[in-house]
């Protein structure tokens, strides 16, 4: 019996000693785009460890973390950003900032959260304790005329990159003194679709769909105004349709070069960082959806558009060619690496689940039960330029 | 495409949305073609995206025909591709009635 009752008092005190203390390194979260839901997991574990709902409208959300890689700001299709707890699995803020939203980034001090928006087009800047609106920049790009807001990006000095669809130009928001934001204006080309900043924060991408080419303004030197490269990698052959636009958005630079999704054509396009000129193609599988380079830039992984989306075709930087195919599930939307790269995992939509492989051996590491995943995101982009 | 063909298709369209509904199974392929492939620009609850919204309200003043055609042909110029390798005119009819009244879970 005292036996007992010391074993009860060990306990109690236990319970009293409060929450155990973690870091957030290897945590991350899974959207589940139909229900409203996000899953939490642990990429040590491979596990799932809660699941949070009442998010709203989760098509096409995505995540961004804070520095301390405790807190991530989702933003959902329905103009809603929630601010989520990920050491205490819960909900912390939830404000429905727009009519249609597309994603969003968080500054370079981690002060700031910007929600890119399509309608009504244009940025907001909100404070990353509160979520209490700063300021917003209408994307108006001739009188009365409203674009789309595509690609936005974080840049160096809590600056802001971001291109407009219907506006065909880059801009550029300086959020330094957040309440009244400055910003600058680029011709672009016509229908920017998405937009990546390079892995050191200088380039800036917008992938234009109304014609070949892409669009490209140096951060450091943005006097010298946008150019295009890898113009006219058509040459004005017929495309093929495009069923879904691809995602600039994740690192796909890699040993010096970068790779980009062709759009119409069934290849990736190689480009020199350098002199930002194209080294090669490669072709794929199907219209590349996420083009996104492992960690160590060894590797990139390509997903792709319906009606190929079951489909992963691997690049090997150092061959310069596809060195693994896999068909790892029904309607694959996304993938994350490991933080240093050991394992990807991948949304399987239409199979209701994650699946984890070893991106050495290409052996399936385990799965994680989710109710239409999409975009899978680790805290490990709290601490990267353009994530 | 000269204005006779499209109006040929125009016609074509117009006499098979006569035809006979998709079978169940069908159907719930359909739907769910529209919801997440379609919904990947209109948005899965089709409120718009990068592409408009499909809602009853937005499509209400436009001819059925011409959304079909739209559906099949695509639309150049806008990053609306043609969905023919996918389904026939029926079906893209059939799809066009549900979005302009209440389009299913």
């Amino acid at each position: 019996m005292r036996l007992l009752l010391s074993l009860f008092l060990v306990l109690l005190l236990n319970a009293c000693a409060g929450p155990q203390l973690r870091g957030t390194g290897d945590l991350g979260l899974i959207i589940e785009r139909s229900s409203g839901h996000v899953t939490l997991v642990n990429t040590s574990t491979r596990q799932p460890y809660a699941r949070i709902a009442g998010l709203g409208d989760l098509s096409h959300a995505s995540a961004v973390y804070s520095r301390d890689g405790r807190y991530a700001f989702i933003f959902g299709r329905d103009g809603g950003l929630t601010k989520i707890d990920l050491l205490e699995a819960k909900i912390v803020k939830r404000v429905i900032q727009s009519g249609n939203a597309i994603g969003g980034s968080i500054s370079q001090d981690g002060r700031i959260v910007v929600a890119q928006n399509y309608s009504p087009g244009g940025i907001k800047a909100f404070d990353a304790e509160t979520l209490e609106l700063l300021s917003e920049v209408p994307a108006e790009y001739a009188p009365g005329k409203f674009s789309k807001v595509v690609g936005l990006a974080d840049t160096a000095g809590n600056k802001f990159a971001y291109a407009l669809f219907e506006g065909g130009e880059i801009r550029v928001t300086d959020f330094s003194d957040p309440k009244q934001p400055k910003t600058q204006r680029f011709p672009a080309g016509s229908q920017p679709y998405d937009g990546l900043v390079t892995p050191d924060g200088r380039y800036f991408l917008a992938g234009l769909f109304g014609e070949d080419g892409v669009a490209m303004l140096d951060l450091w030197q943005p006097e010298k105004g946008a150019r295009k490269i890898l113009e006219k990698y058509g040459r004005g052959e017929e495309k093929l349709p495009v069923f879904k636009m691809p995602h600039l958005r994740g690192w796909s630079v890699a040993q010096g070069k970068a790779y980009l999704p062709a759009i119409g054509r069934h290849e990736v396009l190689v480009v020199d960082v350098a002199t930002w000129k194209e080294v090669g193609r490669i072709p794929v599988r199907g219209q590349p959806v996420f083009v996104m380079a492992r960690p160590d830039g060894r590797q990139i992984w390509v997903n792709f558009a319906f009606p190929d989306n079951g489909k992963i075709d691997v690049i090997d930087t150092l061959a310069g060619k596809v060195v693994h195919n896999m068909e790892p599930g029904k309607g694959i939307l996304h993938m994350e690496f490991a933080p240093r790269g050991e394992n990807i995992w991948l949304s399987a939509r239409d199979d209701n689940k994650v699946v984890i492989y070893n991106t050495e051996n290409f052996t399936k590491q385990g799965e994680i039960v989710a109710d239409s995943p999409s975009g899978i995101f680790f805290t490990s982009r709290a601490v990267r330029i353009g994530f | 495409m000269s204005p006779n063909k499209l109006a040929l298709a125009l016609l074509a369209v117009s006499c098979v949305a006569w035809g006979s509904e998709p079978n169940a199974a069908r159907q719930k392929e359909l739907v769910h073609l529209v919801r997440q492939d379609c919904g990947s620009c209109h948005g899965m609850s089709l409120k718009g995206g990068l592409g408009p919204a499909l809602l009853p309200e937005n499509l209400r003043d436009k001819p059925a025909e011409g959304l079909t055609a739209t559906i099949y042909y695509g639309r150049p110029g806008t990053p609306m591709p043609p969905w023919k390798q996918f389904m026939s005119e029926a079906e893209a009819a059939w799809i066009v009635d549900k979005l302009m009244t209440a389009f299913p879970e």
